[in-house]
């Protein structure tokens, strides 16, 4: 396993150390830097602007202005030791284990809907096991693209096949209807719609039939219309769309977050209010700050260049993870970091949007930089996939 | 770096991936842009809406100015009360609204929930008062009459009472220094309306929520001085409105105090005289109408005769001016403006009118010299006077022969008056003029002498009185004449036959209306300020000054202090020849003539009196009673509606008030130790070097004091004296009569 070579031997003297890590073809020098980089900034930055978030909120933070800005890096710290470790595994040795993850976050979205699992905001989608609270459907994304991913690529990479037949497809389809039913029970409705954003950008870049690909858009749309026709949404569901629809609808009630959120933004201007001194921030005008609409602290306090700033890491994330689903050496890691990208990109995209106004409002963190404990793990794995795939060597090599 | 692929994918997942590629730049592509869009395009709007959200601002009211006399004695101050107030915001946060902890509050203070709940609530356009009108941030006043046991009750359990404070608080209040009241003169406050915040907004002194604004009297002539300043903090809150930081605050700067020309003494006394004179008249029995006199309001003005300041100014029927404090209650309300009310909020030395009787006869005298009537002429007083089939006779039917103008003055004789008016109308062209033939010189006097306009005094909402020349004729004939001449009628009752008159010719000066004229009746309307400024100007040589009230401005600190200097308005059209024969016709007045039976053992010698008696006859009701008189340095003018004449009803007062002034005893003799104010007083209050202003104390009651030293006087008291009645004596001339037949113009009150 490349893996060794990352490891600290003990046995030169450190310098040596550091030689061997950066010599050529060496792990350090193969890893995506400014994958690893970005996302480290993004983290670092979200930890910021979730402090600023919650400093003053007394009601949340128990007192203690730096609650939310430990538990975030806390986070980040696991988040960064489980990249480390999803490297060191590769992402080959996780397939083997793959059959258990899978298992296992789908048990524990299943717990959700037990008693044990805790409503908030309308939704049954959280686990609170002392003090910490889990969002499973975070897991059950990284479940999805690694199983489907191993069924699909497995014939392919094994060379029996150019592409995926339409049984196996079949077969991951069902594999990820299951989460995705679970998902929908809760209902988590923003979770359900990543979701199959991710199996559309695996179906796609596995190669799969395109019939598969227009059918599952079809089924998609029959779906959404089947949700609405059926009285599936909860009322809250129906009010944010009603509210996207038209953002200045009793601003009061429904309206209130989106138009709080955007005038939090907009007063950002070019440069922000300065970190601490957003007046829409610190005057808690713009609930959930600091996980779902924590963009609105960065377009307040720092202003088109910060906001701007984050979209750029996020773009520069997926940039990178397209380069590496195309210059993967097989098609399961290929289809791995397609379904990463089309998570992050979905996942980023709705999140700014909807603080923008032009997505409705679905609860989904904003990668790296939301706070979420779930969610951070999830991404920071998501991550080690990425520098997994990319450090590989060949199969034969 | 690069891995070249060996296996995995084909072309169709390659281009795929680029696809991929290429929509997940295009999205995040267009997120940038829409942050463009709100942040760089839109950012501005965006921060006025932020702003908006979260700066509310507490305004500290500042501490108005007070109002004080000549003396510096406060006529209206602050006072510190125990104010228990509300904050909304911090009651919203409670269950209900807070409705346990104000039903707890109720309870304390005595008052019921439903009653405090009315009075934290907001206002809107479906919530009647009680509510509140101001900011929602500003605390609201429950009571201001708090006991100091009710307000400790509530600090010393704050935590029982979440949201609700106990602080002292200035509030305006009129302490009436010696029982004196000068209500309508001071006016009163009452909080700001939304339309005055409006039209206010962008000038130099904007209004805040919570200002209280003078509304009428001093208090809103002055209010820019008064008013002072509010402070101003702008605190930022959040999203439940709790306060999160200060942005800004400036501190409030106290109004200027006001220094009036007012002697608070001489204001009781006066208010005391003018009380006690109306209550005297009711006892009296009219026997024009067969009933009491019905005294139902009066006004009387002490004025410095050289200056035009004003020492005491006072109306009836009158009301407590502190009813305004922390608010009137609608009872109270409906009391002092219903239709019911005898209008206490009226100051009827300004605003009320009546036709001026004989005391015109000042401007009919200078008028007929100014036409070139020698003043020695022999002019025949006869006991009547016939025009056209019309017999105008002399009051009582006296017959004095010929005399001069100056006699005629004296001893008010009717007939010269109407000889001359009737001289003057016919030298004017008669009934139909030539174009620029009028020369109008009884008229044009009376304009002259600034009757029909305002006289500036420092009040609002003065009124003008009206000289009936031919302008008025014919704005007025224009007017009414369509009911004129749809009701008139020439065989029908007196109103009809008026009518009638008046639809035919109403337009025109008619001999009838000018000879009424010349003594003061008819159409004629003077305030009781214009006689005060007339004859304060008579006494003074001549000159006609602007009466104020207002003698200086005083700000808060005492160091910048802006004197209201007396204004000129205008000189009389007399010279110093007329004059002086006028000042031995008016004293005549005092020592022998219509107002001797009143002034009795007057010392003369040592105090100069002078005076003219009125009265003026209002179509269905009891005759205005005036009194118009002047020493060298005050001119003080009494008029009492439905009281009879002129000195029956107010000579007794008006003598009473200038033995205040002067300290002159019943008995004649002059103590000048009790003299309130033997001279004008002309210096300006002493002002502290910390800005407050030094005030002698008055104490007791003036009023009763002044009246206790007239004992002896042998005018007083109406059992000593059976001409108290207003059917004449022999000196009791001071009025004439109307013509018994039927007179031809048409009055002010007549019904329409």
């Amino acid at each position: 396993m490349t893996g060794h070579s990352f490891s600290v031997s003990g046995y030169g003297p450190a310098r040596a150390g550091w030689t061997r890590l950066f010599a050529r073809d060496s792990l350090a020098r193969r890893l995506d830097w400014p994958i690893l980089l970005a996302a480290l900034a993004l983290s670092l930055l979200g930890s910021l602007l979730v402090f600023s978030a919650t400093r003053n909120r007394t009601e949340i933070n128990q007192g203690d202005p730096y609650y939310f800005l430990v538990r975030h890096l806390m986070n980040l710290g696991i988040g960064f030791a489980l990249m480390i470790g999803t490297i060191w595994l590769g992402h080959r040795a996780l397939r083997n284990a793959v059959p258990i993850l899978y298992g296992l976050s789908v048990l524990l979205a299943l717990v959700v809907l037990t008693p044990l699992g805790a409503t908030i905001n309308g939704q049954r989608n959280w686990i609170v096991i002392g003090g910490f609270s889990i969002q499973p459907a975070e897991f059950l994304k990284v479940a999805i693209i690694l199983g489907m991913a191993m069924m699909l690529a497995t014939r392919v990479d094994a060379g029996d096949k150019t592409y995926p037949d339409h049984r196996t497809v079949a077969q991951s389809l069902g594999l990820a209807a299951v989460p995705c039913m679970i998902l929908l029970l809760m209902p988590d409705l923003g979770s359900v719609l990543a979701m199959v954003a991710i199996i559309l950008g695996i179906l796609l870049a596995s190669g799969a039939s395109n019939r598969w690909v227009f059918g599952l858009l079809t089924v998609g749309v029959i779906g959404c219309v089947a949700i609405w026709q059926l009285h599936i949404l909860d009322q809250y569901q129906i009010n944010r769309f009603a509210a996207f629809a038209n953002p200045n609808l009793d601003p009061a009630g429904v309206g209130y977050n989106t138009n709080q959120a955007r005038i939090a933004i907009g007063s950002g201007g070019l440069a922000g209010q300065g970190l601490f001194h957003g007046s829409q921030t610190t005057g808690q005008f713009v609930p959930e700050q600091q996980t779902d609409f924590v963009f609105t602290v960065a377009g307040e306090e720092l202003g088109f260049l910060g906001a701007g700033l984050i979209i750029a890491l996020v773009g520069l994330i997926l940039w990178r993870a397209c380069r590496i689903a195309r210059d993967s050496t097989e098609l399961y890691g290929t289809v791995v970091a397609a379904g990463i990208v089309a998570w992050f990109a979905f996942q980023s995209f709705e999140n700014i949007g909807m603080t923008l106004g032009i997505m409705p409002v679905t609860g989904l963190p904003l990668p790296f930089v939301s706070y979420g404990g779930s969610s951070m793990f999830a991404v920071w794995v998501a991550v080690g996939l990425l520098q997994s795939i990319k450090v590989q060597r060949p199969m034969s090599a | 770096m690069t891995n070249i692929p060996e296996t995995g994918r084909t072309p169709r997942v390659q281009i795929r991936l680029v696809v991929i590629q290429i929509l997940v730049l295009s999205l995040l592509g267009t997120l940038g842009g829409r942050l463009w869009y709100l942040q760089i395009r839109e950012g501005a709007q965006y921060q006025k809406e932020a702003s908006g959200n979260h700066v509310q601002q507490v305004v500290d009211p500042a501490v108005r100015g007070d109002i004080l006399d000549a003396r510096g004695v406060p006529l209206a101050d602050n006072e510190t009360r125990l104010v228990v107030s509300a904050s909304r915001t911090d009651l919203l946060k409670q269950p209900h609204d807070g409705k346990a902890v104000l039903t707890k509050l109720a309870g304390v203070l005595g008052m019921k929930p439903e009653e405090v709940m009315q009075k934290v609530r907001l206002c809107d356009a479906k919530t009647p008062q009680p509510c509140w009108n101001g900011s929602p941030y500003q605390p609201i006043p429950i009571t201001d009459k708090a006991t100091p046991r009710q307000a400790l009750q509530i600090r010393e359990a704050s935590e029982d009472y979440p949201g609700i404070s106990a602080e002292p608080e200035a509030v305006r209040s009129y302490p009436g220094p010696g029982s004196s009241n000068t209500a309508q003169v001071l006016g009163y406050l009452s909080p700001v309306t939304d339309a005055e915040i409006q039209q206010a907004k962008n000038s130099e002194s904007p209004y805040l929520r919570s200002d209280m604004v003078g509304r009428s009297g001093l208090e809103r002539e002055y209010d820019k001085e008064l008013r002072g300043k509010a402070g101003v903090t702008r605190y930022e809150v959040d999203n439940l409105g709790r306060v999160i930081g200060k942005a800004k605050a400036t501190p409030p700067e106290s109004g200027s105090n006001l220094v009036t020309s007012i002697d608070s003494r001489v204001q009781r006394v006066a208010e005391y005289e003018l009380d006690k004179a109306m209550k005297a008249a009711r006892q009296q029995f009219d026997k024009n109408t067969g009933e009491n006199f019905k005294a139902d309001s009066g006004a009387v003005i002490v004025m410095e005769a050289k200056t035009g300041r004003i020492v005491a100014m006072a109306s009836a029927p009158t009301y407590d001016p502190n009813v305004w404090v922390g608010g009137i209650s609608a009872k109270d309300y409906k009391a002092l403006t219903g239709k019911d009310s005898d209008y206490p909020l009226l100051n009827r030395a300004i605003q009320g009118q009546a036709a001026p009787g004989s005391t015109f006869k000042v401007v009919s005298t200078a008028a007929a010299v100014q036409a070139g009537y020698a003043w020695d002429g022999g002019y025949p007083c006869t006991s009547s006077y016939s025009v056209g089939g019309q017999v105008f006779k002399n009051f009582e039917g006296e017959n004095f022969g010929p005399i001069s103008l100056g006699r005629a003055l004296e001893v008010s004789c009717d007939t010269v008056f109407y000889g001359l008016g009737d001289n003057e109308w016919k030298k004017d062209g008669g009934i139909n003029p030539k174009k620029g033939q009028p020369k109008d010189w009884f008229f044009r006097t009376a304009h002259q002498f600034g009757l029909g306009k305002e006289t500036g005094v420092d009040l609002p909402n003065e009124v003008t009185g009206r000289v009936p020349d031919r302008q008025w004729k014919l704005d007025y004939w224009k007017a009414n004449k369509d009911v004129w001449c749809k009701y008139g009628k020439k065989d029908g009752s007196y109103v009809q036959k008026i009518y009638y008159e008046n639809c035919l010719e109403g337009n025109k000066m008619r001999e009838g209306d000018e000879i009424n004229y010349s003594i003061g009746q008819g159409d004629t309307l003077v305030t009781p300020i214009q006689e005060a400024m007339i004859y304060g100007a008579v006494a003074n040589g001549g000159t006609e000054y602007v009466p104020t009230i207002g003698k200086a401005v005083i700000s808060p600190d005492g160091r910048t202090v802006q004197e209201i200097k007396p204004k000129v308005a205008r000189k009389l059209p007399v010279s110093q020849a007329t004059l002086n024969g006028m000042n031995d016709a008016f004293a005549g007045v005092i020592t022998r003539g219509t107002a001797a039976w009143k002034f009795n053992g007057w010392p003369q010698n040592k105090i100069q009196l002078h005076g003219k008696t009125g009265t003026a006859e209002v179509y269905g009701k009891q005759t205005t009673g005036w009194l118009a008189t002047y020493s060298k340095d005050y001119s003080v003018i009494m008029t009492i509606s439905q009281a009879g004449t002129g000195s029956g009803a107010a000579g007794e007062a008006v003598r009473n008030i200038y033995s205040a002034l002067y300290g002159v005893q019943g008995d004649g003799s002059v103590d000048t130790r009790k003299a309130l104010l033997p001279e004008p007083q002309k210096t300006l209050p002493k002002v502290r070097p910390d800005g407050t202003i030094a005030a002698p104390k008055v104490t007791g009651d003036p009023g009763k004091d002044a009246e206790a030293s007239q004992q002896n006087n042998p005018s007083n008291g109406t059992d000593q004296q059976p001409a108290t009645s207003p059917s004449p004596t022999t000196g009791n001339r001071n009025t004439r009569r109307r013509p018994r037949r039927i007179p031809k113009r048409g009055r002010r009150r007549m019904p329409a």
